[in-house]
């Protein structure tokens, strides 16, 4: 076993990891810091993002405009000092990414250049076309590039963080190249391993989204928080569950049903807005929840069409016309054409809901720090409390700056006033993960991981899809905790050392199990309907302040059930109100769901 | 519908040599490359070794020789190959690890080289300064193209002198270094061009225009690379006449 130290460690390369490591090596130069990520970091999940990062910044603007469309779109189970946080810190991040070199779209003018994002009332979306999360990743990249002292260990699969009296102490990592274990000591580690939206057949997500992070932490006796809300995004290419930007609609695409009619005027966003007018938090620029919830209502009520085996709705974007959606939209034109052989030009894109964003995470407080001392998580594994019960689109590309950036100065000033832990304890711990491994290497026969990882993906669909019940989330999490049980003799025909991918998937759908029995108990015990959170049971359908404005802990036991805890939340800054759209908003009058 | 699939495998710890291995896959019409290789791991043989993520052709991960061709694996459909057949091998130029993963450091050495991050016009600017340069919609056309690279390697795959001289720093890089230099709030071009005009730099470039034709992104680092011949031409004319160091 190789063993190494470093100041800070941060797991994962993607935007907050990144993020966090310029941060840290800004506010300390001194310290050396390592990057650990299961791929080169450029391949992390941020490349996918597409529509933009947000951040008050037009004159007509406020902060608290931010906070309130953040705070309802959450369905008032964000933590509004992290949100008034957020939200004063998102400007100068999408400055300090602009200074780095990022390619932010502009006005003639040459100033920046913003859009209409879903759920939010004024134009605050800054973008580069609808490829913001690629140009993001990759500026962070090019930029970390400049600090001798951010060393990278790409393509180093992280096994278990060693904590010593509830502090942090390093973690335990796998070489994939080699198959070598390596003993990482620190002094501050940083989960930047975003989020899980893996554990769901249909989604948006990488192969890589695996929730690795969530698992490592939450086995360590971290509480993963409001894990129950699972964002949805309404466009997902079908088959494949590619996305394709919610840009697409605030820049005037409209959403139709089979019969060409825009259904979601039915769903509490209405009036209709005229073609080409699109008008915040109205039709088509409502939140993610209520658009996946209102394609759920079509499919039931058989005004959907069919693509190949899905049930679809419609994205029109055929009057914005060719050049239009060159400059604005071009990335999705390409995945359309590709995909789905459509010229959103010519023809209406065939789009479903896909599990796009893990709401919940890692519990931090407000500085990113979790319950245990000097581990930090930041970005979409985390959950500082900023998205609650649902995510407003364009929130999380800023939120893995704003909190990547902080948590890598917390790890910094942690790691100037702290030592080393002793060797010896840590070699105990990583012996004992040795021996784990050698176990399941060494066993020669039982059931594959390929079963299970179907199983999972397959039960989490029924039980813990768009609208969900106390029966089908019973048999859910009967069938995890099941897959649990058989995962403890799972077998793995590959024996090699190099590169050997089966032994990474299978850790993968370990962790999922774990992950997936809080996502799916934190889901039965919320008995309401808040966010992306929509039950059918009586007595469930509608939100609930008086016994559900918490969030949910749930808390690894091993082997045993996980078990949950209610936690109060921050109403400090806006006290609960109706979630209202469209018209609905103004009149006060709430939308009541479907007709 | 059925498909034969042939791979190149290399397993290392087996056999020193390569040996081509073929599976049956099933397809429709939306079936990728990727989807298929997904199919053979998880329903036929769990050591094929391969890297992947996104699935829309952004995170650059799985490129590979796809009847000779650089490609990714996962924009590129069954379908269109029913005539012809399907031979998958490693990436060309690069060193195999396993299977189809190449090693990647070379491809990473040569990005880091060029300098590729925005190197400020004032060295005193500092964190904290809070506006946004200014910057046209003409000014970022220049290099929006070339900032636009996802860094898969297929245009060092398709490049005859990366496969002579893997010192040779490429077409990614170059475009890289491109990029920046085109960029109106970069002030670094001074700092790159002793790395494009070496021997290793630009000048290697023979000029045979695959890596345009392969690029998945529609990047053009032909172009980058021949603009930046010209770049790199004035600036030695300006060094030989004193005008700049």
């Amino acid at each position: 076993m190789q063993q190494s130290d470093f100041d800070i460690l941060v797991v994962g390369g993607g935007g907050a990891g990144l993020r966090a490591s310029i941060a840290a090596a800004e506010k300390s130069p001194h310290l050396n810091i390592g990057l650990v990520s299961k791929v080169y970091p450029m391949r992390s999940h941020t490349v996918a993002a597409e529509g933009g990062a947000a951040a008050v910044t037009l004159e007509k603007d406020s902060f608290q405009a931010h906070i309130e469309d953040t705070v309802m779109g959450s369905d008032w189970l964000a933590e509004q000092g992290v949100v008034d946080y957020f939200v004063r810190h998102a400007y100068q991040e999408l400055v300090q990414m602009e200074h780095w070199g990022c390619p932010w779209s502009r006005k003639e003018d040459g100033t920046i250049q913003v859009r209409r994002f879903g759920g939010m009332k004024v134009e605050r979306t800054w973008f580069a076309a609808d490829k913001t999360g690629f140009h993001m990743l990759h500026t962070l990249y090019q930029t970390s590039l400049k600090y001798s002292q951010i060393q990278r260990l790409d393509e180093f699969f992280v096994l278990d963080l060693l904590v010593v009296d509830a502090a942090v102490a390093g973690v335990i990592a796998i070489e994939v190249a080699t198959g070598e274990l390596h003993l990482l000591r620190a002094k501050s580690v940083i989960l930047a391993t975003g989020g899980a939206g893996r554990l769901f057949r249909f989604n948006t997500n990488g192969g890589i989204v695996t929730g690795d992070g969530m698992a490592l932490a939450y086995r360590k006796g971290v509480a993963l928080r409001d894990m129950e809300f699972v964002q949805y995004h309404p466009t997902g290419l079908p088959g494949s569950g590619i996305l394709i930007t919610e840009a697409s609609r605030g820049e005037g695409g409209i959403m139709v049903n089979k019969d060409g009619y825009r259904y979601l005027q039915d769903y509490g966003l209405g009036p209709e807005t005229p073609l080409g007018k699109p008008e915040n938090k109205y039709m088509e620029l409502g939140p993610r929840d209520k658009l996946s919830q209102a394609f759920w209502q079509e499919q039931q009520a058989g005004r959907t069409g069919k693509y190949g085996d899905s049930d679809v709705v419609y994205l029109d974007l055929r009057h914005l016309g060719e050049k239009y959606l060159q400059e604005r939209l071009p990335f999705i034109s390409e995945l359309a054409k590709a995909f789905v052989n459509i010229d959103p030009a010519k023809e209406p894109i065939p789009v479903r809901p896909a599990v796009h964003y893990t709401m919940g995470g890692i519990m931090t407080d407000a500085k990113s720090e979790t319950s245990i001392k000097g581990l930090y998580a930041a970005g979409e594994c985390a959950s500082v409390g900023l998205h609650g019960a649902n995510r407003l689109g364009s929130n999380s590309l800023t939120e893995l700056l704003v909190f990547g950036r902080l948590a890598g100065e917390q790890a910094a000033e942690n790691a100037d006033n702290k030592d080393f832990a002793a060797l010896p304890t840590l070699q105990e711990q990583a012996k004992l993960v040795q021996k784990q491994l050698a176990t399941l290497n060494d066993r020669t026969s039982g059931e594959s991981w390929v079963e299970i990882k179907k199983e999972l993906l397959k039960t989490m669909e029924e039980g813990c899809g768009i609208y969900r019940t106390q029966a089908g989330m019973e048999e859910t999490l009967q069938t995890i905790r099941e897959l649990r049980k058989r995962y403890q003799s799972v077998h793995i025909q590959d024996k090699s050392k190099v590169y050997n991918t089966e032994f990474f998937m299978c850790l993968e759908v370990g962790f999922g199990l774990d992950i997936a029995e809080a996502t799916c108990l934190g889901a039965l015990e919320r008995k309401e309907s808040r966010g992306a959170h929509q039950r059918l049971d009586e007595g469930c359908t509608s939100r609930n302040d008086q016994d559900f404005l918490q969030h949910s802990l749930v808390y690894y036991q091993g082997k045993e059930a996980a078990r949950l805890e209610w936690q109060a939340v921050d109403t400090s800054i806006l006290p609960p109100a109706e979630r209202a759209y469209g018209d609905a908003a103004k009149s006060g009058e709430a939308a009541k769901g479907a007709k | 519908m059925e498909l034969e699939v042939t791979i190149q495998r290399y397993l290392p710890e087996q056999s020193s040599e390569p040996f081509n291995q073929s599976y049956t896959v099933p397809y429709d019409t939306s079936t990728s490359v990727l989807d298929a290789l997904t199919y053979i791991k998880e329903e036929l043989d769990p050591t094929l070794s391969y890297r992947w993520s996104c699935r829309m052709a952004i995170c650059g991960s799985c490129g590979i020789m796809l009847n000779g061709k650089p490609m990714l694996g996962c924009n590129v459909f069954l379908r269109d190959y029913v005539q012809t057949g399907m031979l998958i091998e490693p990436m060309a130029h690069f060193p195999v690890e396993r299977d189809l993963i190449i090693d990647m450091e070379s491809f990473l050495t040569h990005l880091e080289a060029v300098k590729p991050y925005l190197i400020s016009k004032d060295s005193k600017e500092s964190v904290q300064s809070f506006d946004p340069h200014n910057q046209t919609p003409r000014q970022l056309d220049k290099y929006q193209q070339f900032s636009s690279c996802i860094n898969c390697g297929l245009c060092y795959s398709a490049c005859p002198q990366f496969g002579l001289n893997p010192e040779f720093i490429g077409p990614a890089a170059l475009t890289l270094a491109h990029r920046y230099n085109l960029d109106n709030r970069d002030a670094g071009q001074a700092e790159r061009m002793p790395m494009i005009n070496s021997e290793e730099g630009a000048w290697s470039c023979t000029f045979v225009g695959y890596c345009s034709e392969v690029c998945p992104k529609s990047v053009d680092p032909a172009a980058a690379v021949n603009q930046s011949k010209v770049t790199s031409a004035t600036d030695l004319i300006f060094s030989l006449l004193g005008g700049r160091s």
